[in-house]
């Protein structure tokens, strides 16, 4: 039981994640298509943020490990 | 019709490699599949039931032994300091957690991986002895082969430097310098500013053992194989060394900052004491946990999809399964460069903001 | 709890041992000669491009010092051949005036002596010419009055024309 309320929390942190790295990756299509010759620039600064992203994603992932077992 | 263009395009020569390797893994799965029922004779209840979740914890904690394969496991040294003296003998001795064994102040067993005292036979715990686990169990050993890696690598390219003085680097040197170019440029000097000299060997140091450690992560025989960033502990003193540098190095605009803001009504300053004491710990904490289920949840997705093929008892999964943890292999790859970066890049940020003169 | 998120000490105690002394050996063996080799060299890189530069300036002053000189030079020559056009002009140009006058003296001289001696020789042919006529005309004169009646004739003519 406990498990399966853990797996639904993993989840629900997934969705958040999943809507915020998506916001970024949009918004930096968008850059990228808007000014080409910062793509690189743009590029890293994506990925720093969604790292960052994930690891708010993880931190519900390992609070939702405190509960197993 | 000719078929050559289609044939020697690129991506068809990546799948048929790529086919003939899920058929090699999977006839390996096939092998060890058919291995399994082979012994019923001595396993019969182990084998009643696949559960994945043991099979994956067991695969990402630590252990005392170092598994080579199939059954075969290095057992390692262990160390016990304990309140009598001091005991080492090597986890062998346990049998695979089957025995206990007497040293020489006390009974020893391995109850979930971990040395227990205990009082008899029936491995109840020994409450009055206190144990203190100092083993080199697989994470340590790796660690320090890790260590030992580096050493030689950086000593080694150092020992170039020295001899090819002015000179344009070579082979090993100029493989390793761009990345220790990208850490002084792109990690240390647009984060720390100026004084980032002073703090260039612990960021390489860190930038190096966490990815050299990700890496060896990755690899899933002998030398690699254990989950040493993707352990709580190692994340762990890696987040407060940089706890320690950070507020060791803190100049007196950042303590005032947290301690007498100007910019704030006086009687919020209990409130935002609060806050940033809290800041001065949840930022390397964030770190440690960053880290920490990067790498962790790495390592389970792919023993999870190694898992379905046992779960599903077929062999016809395994191509898809292994196609998928080639996937996730890659990205892992990504992930073990990107945290290494990541880590750094978070560590000379909160440095910077430390010793930055004030400019308000 | 879950085992994963419990963190070991025995571990902690390990990794705090293995980082430091990776840390310190690589500090200290590692890191300090890797950065210094790599600062050095970039200054090293940048000295010798600063210094490439200046070479390049330097090179370019003079190329164009040279120029000036040759300009100079060319400049030089040019003044004293014209100078010395001018000093050949103006000896050939004195000489001329000089030969001129002389020239000139002399004409004059040889007129005046000319002259002169056309003056005497026209005294002399004047005294010649004198004597003759006055020769012939005696010789004239005396075949015409040789006749007497021609004589009288002419006497009386001119006495009338005598008016007392």
């Amino acid at each position: 039981m406990i498990g399966s309320i853990a797996a639904l929390g993993a989840g629900l942190a997934v969705i958040g994640a999943g809507i915020g790295i998506g916001q970024v990756g949009g918004k930096a299509m968008e850059g990228i298509s808007r000014q080409p010759e910062a793509a690189s620039k743009i590029q890293t600064a994506m990925i720093i943020a969604a790292a960052l992203i994930e690891g708010a994603a993880l931190f519900g992932v390992v609070v939702s490990f405190l509960g197993l077992r | 019709m000719d078929f050559r263009p289609v044939l020697n395009s690129k991506k068809i020569t990546l799948g048929i490699v790529l086919s003939v390797f899920s058929l090699f893994v999977s006839v390996k799965a096939l092998a060890l599949q058919e291995k399994n029922p082979a012994e019923p004779a001595t396993e019969t209840k182990e084998e009643a039931k696949f559960d994945p979740t043991e099979t994956i914890m067991e695969h990402i904690s630590d252990s005392h032994y170092f598994h080579i394969g199939g059954k075969l496991a290095m057992p390692l040294p262990v160390i016990l300091y304990t309140d009598k003296g001091l005991e080492v003998f090597m986890s062998s001795v346990f049998e695979e957690g089957e025995k206990i064994h007497g040293g020489k102040y006390y009974k020893y067993a391995l109850v979930h991986d971990k040395i227990k005292a205990v009082t008899g036979e029936d491995k109840t715990e020994d409450t009055a002895a206190k144990v203190f686990d100092l083993s080199i169990t697989k994470n340590v050993a790796s660690m320090l082969m890790s260590v030992f890696a580096l050493l030689l690598i950086f000593l080694s390219v150092a020992s170039a430097y020295r001899k090819r003085i002015g000179k344009a680097p070579k082979g090993l040197q100029s493989f390793l310098e761009p990345v220790i170019l990208f850490v002084r440029d792109e990690i240390a000097l647009p984060n720390i500013g100026y004084k980032y000299a002073r703090f260039m060997p612990l960021l390489l140091t860190v930038f190096f053992f966490i990815l050299i450690n990700n890496l060896i992560g990755l690899v899933p025989f002998f030398p690699g194989g254990s989950n040493l960033t993707g352990n709580i502990a190692v994340t762990m003193v890696l987040a407060v060394i940089t706890l320690l540098v950070v507020n060791f190095n803190g100049n007196k605009h950042y303590w005032a900052h947290i301690f007498v803001p100007s910019s704030v009504p006086v009687w919020l300053w209990p409130l935002w004491w609060v806050v940033e004491i809290l800041g001065i710990f949840s930022k390397p904490f964030a770190l440690m946990i960053r880290l920490f289920a990067n790498i962790t949840a790495g390592h389970i997705i792919v023993l999870s999809l190694i898992s379905l093929i046992f779960v599903f008892k077929s062999v016809a999964i395994a191509p898809v399964s292994v196609a998928f943890v080639v996937f996730m292999d890659v990205l892992e790859l990504l992930v073990a460069m990107l945290q290494a970066f990541i880590f750094t890049l978070l560590t000379a940020l909160f440095i910077g903001t430390a010793i930055e003169e004030h400019h308000h | 709890m879950n085992p994963l998120v419990v963190p070991d000490l025995g571990l902690v105690v390990w990794t705090t041992v293995a980082f430091a002394f990776l840390f310190f050996i690589l500090a200290k063996f590692a890191w300090k000669p890797i950065m210094a080799a790599i600062g050095e060299r970039e200054r090293s890189i940048e000295d010798a491009l600063l210094k490439a530069e200046a070479a390049k300036e330097e090179m370019s002053r003079l190329t164009n010092e040279n120029e000036s000189l040759i300009k100079q030079a060319r400049a030089e020559r040019d003044l004293i051949l014209s100078e010395a056009r001018k000093a050949k002009d103006q000896i050939v140009s004195d000489a001329k005036e000089v030969a001129h006058k002389e020239g000139a003296r002399m004409i004059e001289l040889a007129r005046v002596e000319i002259n002169n001696q056309k003056a005497i020789a026209l005294a002399d042919v004047k005294n010649q010419v004198a004597t003759l006529s006055l020769e012939i005309a005696e010789k004239i004169l005396r075949k015409q009055f040789e006749d007497q009646q021609q004589q009288d004739e002419l006497v009386s003519q001119l006495l009338k024309e005598v008016k007392l």
